[in-house]
């Protein structure tokens, strides 16, 4: 495991020495170390790059870090992930992916992972993107979370994108059984010309399930954002969600939501706001001292918390 | 020393919302402002705290003038302003507004003691974020917790007793009372009587102007009593 593979370890899943846990982690497209565990197996799929993580049905506690990370430029990097989640599992999954440029040539890291949430398993996925680098080389990153997610089942997904990626494109599908959960907080900071799109889609198939889905995000510079969320009631259910965007400088944020219900009792919510820094907040910090520049800093730290 | 020299504040729709204010406040002195609404008191917080910056006259502190300071200098340079409708923010929790005002990291037992003294369990409290799930009250009582914690020279309070309940009035007394007490100059924007019954001097501001100050002894007795209706310009025969 190289340098540059370490450091982004400590980014994209504060990694800094060995996991407690079962791991795989992904450098420049091969496998830097594995290791399964007692109740979580981890084994190279056949057929496409890529690993499928099997956790026993009855599992507590467990954690799996599955990090990947693009070391250099001129790297184009796909990987298959599948998670097998055993019913009644507790598990904590904490993924992400680090980019670093060096040259001119573009780097891309386009992760596929689907979730098989058994019945009443709980799956907590954390998931960090981060670039880094010299190079003027793109740093590229395009996740997709597919899940299904069986009765009482229940995912949280915190997904992180503070710096450094100039393009992504974030996928999430998800559709949930009777009485499962979904909650999906989302973080996205995009500066430069760096551009962001956040595509949700979730089917309420279940009566009693639920979906939350909020989105905090800042733009800066000449960046671009695009938040698009579709949520279908299709049973008793309960679907909310939130896209709350900063603007500054000349970027451009748009928020795109759909609602479908299908059942007279389903309960579908959108909110949307998109806006500047209020300038009341700036000045309430300054009369604590902070200049103007530290009291938004300060505000947008806490946006993105 | 707090001092305002013919401070005067014109909009640009020529609209005069102070005229000629002459105002000294001693250190360590509880002072109210009162006066119908409308007549100015918050713009005159706003301008000793540097918000709004007047169209004519000084302000001074400690005999410097600070008129052309900014928030941020007048801030560290030792005026706090706890404003009438404090505002919120998300993902900002209480702990971090309160050390952001303290200007440093807080233990347990002071971020404690600050939100205790506005009637306020920690426990409760201090993770949680300044977002519109807090009501009025308290979020009000935050304000002034995070003023507490400033500990600043001259503090302003605008309204601090706006949003807060019966119960909890008497604590906010004892905030007022207890930095007193520590000699930091008050200057408290109010209309309420418990508040003005503790004051060292009473300011009363109205259409722009200083119509009275002097020791409550001498306003409070006035405010009360038959000539309550004194600051109606109609009343006072100049319309």
């Amino acid at each position: 495991m190289n340098k540059v593979t370490q450091k982004l370890l400590g980014l994209v899943s504060d990694l800094f020495g060995k996991p407690d846990g079962a791991y795989n982690i992904r450098e420049d497209s091969l496998c830097a170390g594995r290791k399964s565990s007692e109740y979580i197996r981890i084994e190279s799929k056949t057929d496409k790059p890529g690993i499928d993580i099997i956790v026993d049905a009855g599992a507590k506690g467990e954690k799996v870090y599955i990090p990947a990370c693009v070391t250099h430029s001129d790297v184009d990097d796909l990987v298959y992930n599948d998670f097998y989640i055993g019913a009644g599992a507790d598990v904590i999954i904490i993924a992400g992916c680090g980019i670093h440029t060096d040259g001119e040539g573009d780097s891309r890291h386009n992760g596929i992972h689907r979730f098989f949430v058994e019945t009443g398993a709980h799956v907590l996925y954390l998931e960090k993107h981060i670039g880094i680098g010299e190079g003027t080389g793109k740093r590229v990153i395009n996740p997709q979370t597919i899940a299904e997610i069986a009765r009482d089942g229940f995912m949280e997904m915190d997904t992180t994108q503070i710096e450094g990626v100039d393009s992504t494109k974030r996928i999430t599908r998800a559709v949930l059984g009777e009485g499962a959960r979904l909650v999906i907080r989302e973080k996205i900071m995009t500066h430069g010309s760096q551009s962001a799109v956040t595509d949700f889609e979730v089917e309420l198939n279940g009566d009693g399930s639920g979906a939350d889905l909020v989105s905090r995000s800042v733009a800066k510079g000449a960046s671009k954002q695009l938040f698009r969320s579709r949520i279908y009631g299709n049973a008793v259910c309960s679907g909310h969600s939130e896209c709350d965007a900063i603007i500054m400088d000349g970027a451009e944020v748009s928020a795109v939501p759909e609602l479908t219900a299908r059942h007279v009792d389903a309960a579908l919510i959108h909110e949307a706001a998109i806006g500047k820094i209020a300038g009341e907040q700036i000045i309430k910090l300054m009369t604590f001292g902070l200049t103007e520049k530290q009291a938004e800093t300060k505000i947008i730290e806490g946006f993105l918390k | 020393m707090l001092e305002l020299k013919n401070v005067s504040l014109r909009l640009p729709d020529q609209k005069e919302i102070l005229r000629n204010v002459n105002l000294k406040i001693d250190d360590g002195k509880f002072v109210v402002v009162t006066g119908p609404n409308g007549g100015g008191k918050t713009t005159l917080a706003k301008v000793v705290s540097g918000i709004e910056t007047p169209t004519a006259g000084a302000v001074f502190l400690d005999g410097c003038e600070i008129t052309n300071m900014g928030i941020t200098q007048r801030a560290r340079f030792g005026i706090c302003y706890a404003f009438q409708q404090p505002v919120r923010f998300k993902g900002i929790t209480v702990r971090d507004l309160l050390e952001l005002a303290a200007g440093k990291k807080l233990r347990e037992k002071e971020l404690c003691n600050y939100l205790m003294e506005v009637g306020l369990c920690a426990q409760n409290y201090t993770e949680r974020e300044i977002d519109a799930s807090l009501s009025g009250g308290e979020i009000k009582r935050i304000e002034i917790a995070a003023a507490l914690a400033r500990d600043a020279r001259i503090t302003i309070f605008d309204e601090p007793e706006a949003g807060i309940d019966l119960w909890s009035f008497n604590s906010l007394i004892d905030v007022f009372k207890g930095l007193r007490k520590k000699g930091r100059s008050v200057l408290v924007i109010s209309h309420q009587e418990r508040i003005l019954a503790i004051a060292d001097e009473i300011v009363v501001v109205a259409e722009g102007e200083i119509r009275h100050h002097g020791p409550k002894a001498e306003i409070f007795p006035m405010l009360l009593g038959e000539q309550k209706q004194i600051f109606c310009p109609q009343q006072e025969g100049r319309l």
